[in-house]
């Protein structure tokens, strides 16, 4: 157990060794948050005066919603660098090694957890200066912030699994495509729920990323919900250790055509 | 006595593909080097697979240092490196990072790690480079590498699959002093795969020749040839043989003997090629065939692979290119 997680922190520490020596992922970390609170918020500010619309600013509203689906995109993409590790032969080797499978998902998930964290703040920063206010303070941003993490956690899964079931980059950017925009836009992460056609917020409630929005959102900005934040965040846990179990399967299917 | 490595009876078939594997076995003495020599695609490489627990088999069992690699691969892959084919470095990391992190998941630490990596940066013509950002390496340095990486918690079997595919004929050669060195060190046992007659040849001290997932031959590289008894005769036709003449042309001669006939290369063995030749040629020309060069060789390994697999290595490499991808 202690091996594994020492394990985990060691492979951890060579993706982010990676990503520190391209400076390309450190410019698209503050561009896109930039793009996407600012731009975008702007863009549809007037949202708030359809009738029915709760609270402040839609800024504000926005927060949860771009932190979360910030997340989410980086985590989907994942796989990608699997599949490099896979052609190159980098996981083969590690395979022929004491490592635990679980420890290389692992080190890809606090990778990119960390990363999900340095993007977080730099989204919370950016409100702060346009003005937003989050009325739960510290306590209700850090758990907006870890409900992010928990499905990037759980995203970054499935990704590495669905890496080592199709091998090939094109065939998981085809399915990360599917899915990634898909579920951003049949979620609360820009439109209050209770303003979408019926179908799409019944789609919502079973939608992962729409439980981090929801929850952070009440977390952070609203009088919170506890029950339903607490739910979601045992919905998150689940669907975590499902997609890391899945992942760990993979590793056994793969190992099988080799 | 005591063997490091024991397959048996290991069988594995891919989805949708012929057998890669065909109750292939052999064993492998401690400290020797031990090479498995067959052409692309006779299973070598599944081999590898298998023994260093990468893969599984689907029949047949393995020990290597002792343990089941399937029920005590965790012990399997504490005794073993591993050079798979390829360059399987962290092409992001720097030489001594790469080592470094291969040190970490064998349990090593601190003081021992760093001196461990050191020492083999150095042994391995790396520690200028060490700093230096793998992508950056030539290939040579790459494979370097990676063979120091398979050595830092000091294995007691090592695996080299295809160690010098793609390299340099002079990288080659350091790369077979760099195995040869290794080969001297107290107690190490290497299991070499390759499909170079050449490198089987120098490099390994018993031998394996693979041929569609099966051992077809085993001993010395010496006494596999010497086996052969004879001089091996290479006759190039002028025009390849469409009906069977040259067959004919030659059954009938007592000076030689295994007769095959590949397009328009003709091989046969004789106790005495010298005279042998002078008979052949005119049989040949009795019936109208042309030649166009004639050779006579001491055995090879090429000719122990054509007596055992019943085609040259070439062809056999030939058809292998056909089938694969």
């Amino acid at each position: 157990m202690t091996v594994t997680l020492r394990d985990s922190w060691y492979m951890t520490v060579r993706h982010l060794r990676a990503l520190w020596r391209q400076p390309a992922w450190i410019a698209v970390t503050l561009v896109q948050p930039i793009i996407w609170l600012l731009l975008y918020g702007a863009l549809f500010k007037r949202v708030v005066q359809i009738p029915g619309f709760e609270g402040g600013s839609y800024i504000e509203f926005l927060v949860p919603g771009v932190l979360v689906m910030t997340a989410f995109f980086g985590a989907g993409w994942g796989g990608m660098p699997v599949i490099d590790d896979l052609n190159r032969g980098v996981i083969d080797r590690f395979l022929t090694t004491p490592v635990h499978r679980v420890a290389l998902v692992a080190g890809r998930i606090v990778q990119g957890a960390i990363g999900v964290i340095v993007q977080s703040l730099i989204i919370i920063v950016l409100a702060l200066i346009v003005g937003a206010h989050f009325r739960n303070g510290v306590g209700g941003v850090v758990l907006m912030i870890f409900l992010a993490v928990l499905l990037a956690a759980a995203t970054t899964a499935w990704s590495y699994g669905v890496a080592l079931y199709v091998r090939k980059e094109e065939t998981l950017i085809a399915l990360m495509q599917f899915l990634l925009l898909p579920l951003t836009f049949l979620s609360g992460a820009f439109m209050q729920l209770s303003l979408v056609p019926g179908w799409i917020s019944h789609i919502a409630d079973f939608n992962p990323l729409n439980w981090a929005v929801e929850a952070g959102r009440s977390a952070a900005l609203k009088h919170t919900d506890w029950g339903f934040v607490a739910s979601r965040t045992a919905f998150l846990l689940a669907l975590l250790a499902v997609a890391v179990w899945f992942a760990t399967r993979a590793f056994k299917s793969y190992q099988r055509s080799i | 006595m005591s063997s490091a490595i024991e397959a048996s009876g290991l069988v594995k078939t891919y989805a949708g593909e012929v057998k890669a594997l065909d109750e292939l076995s052999f064993s492998v003495e401690e400290g020797t080097v031990f090479g498995l020599l067959g052409p692309n695609g006779a299973g070598k490489s599944t081999a590898v697979k298998i023994l260093t627990t990468l893969s599984q088999a689907d029949s047949g069992s393995a020990s290597v240092a002792g343990f089941d690699v399937v029920s005590q691969a965790d012990r399997v892959r504490r005794s073993i490196g591993t050079v798979q084919q390829g360059s399987t470095v962290d092409r992001e990391a720097t030489g001594r990072e790469n080592l470094r992190l291969q040190g970490q998941v064998y349990g090593l630490r601190g003081r021992e790690l760093e001196a461990r990596a050191a020492e083999l940066l150095e042994r391995f013509g790396l520690a200028d480079a060490a700093h230096r950002i793998a992508r950056g390496y030539s290939g040579g340095m790459e494979r370097r590498l990676v063979v120091a990486m398979a050595l830092i918690h000091r294995p007691s079997v090592l695996f080299l699959d295809e160690p010098t595919t793609g390299l340099d004929p002079e990288v080659r050669a350091d790369m077979w002093t760099e195995i040869s060195r290794l080969a001297s060190e107290q107690g190490l046992t290497i299991l070499l795969t390759t499909h170079y007659l050449e490198e089987a040849d120098n490099l390994a001290s018993q031998l394996a020749i693979v041929d569609r997932g099966r051992v077809v031959a085993e001993g010395t590289p010496e006494g596999l040839k010497a086996d052969l008894r004879g001089d091996a005769i290479h006759v190039e036709l002028a025009q390849a043989d469409g009906n069977g003449h040259v067959g004919a042309a030659l059954e009938a001669l007592h000076e030689i003997s295994e007769v095959s006939v590949e397009g328009r290369t003709l091989h046969a063995r004789a106790d005495d090629g010298a005279r042998a030749v002078p008979v052949v040629l005119n049989a040949l020309e009795a019936r109208g065939l042309e030649v166009a060069s004639v050779s006579v060789a001491r055995p090879s390994l090429d000719d122990v692979y054509l007596r055992y697999a019943g085609r040259t290595f070439d062809r056999a490499e030939a058809e292998a290119e056909g089938s694969n991808r």
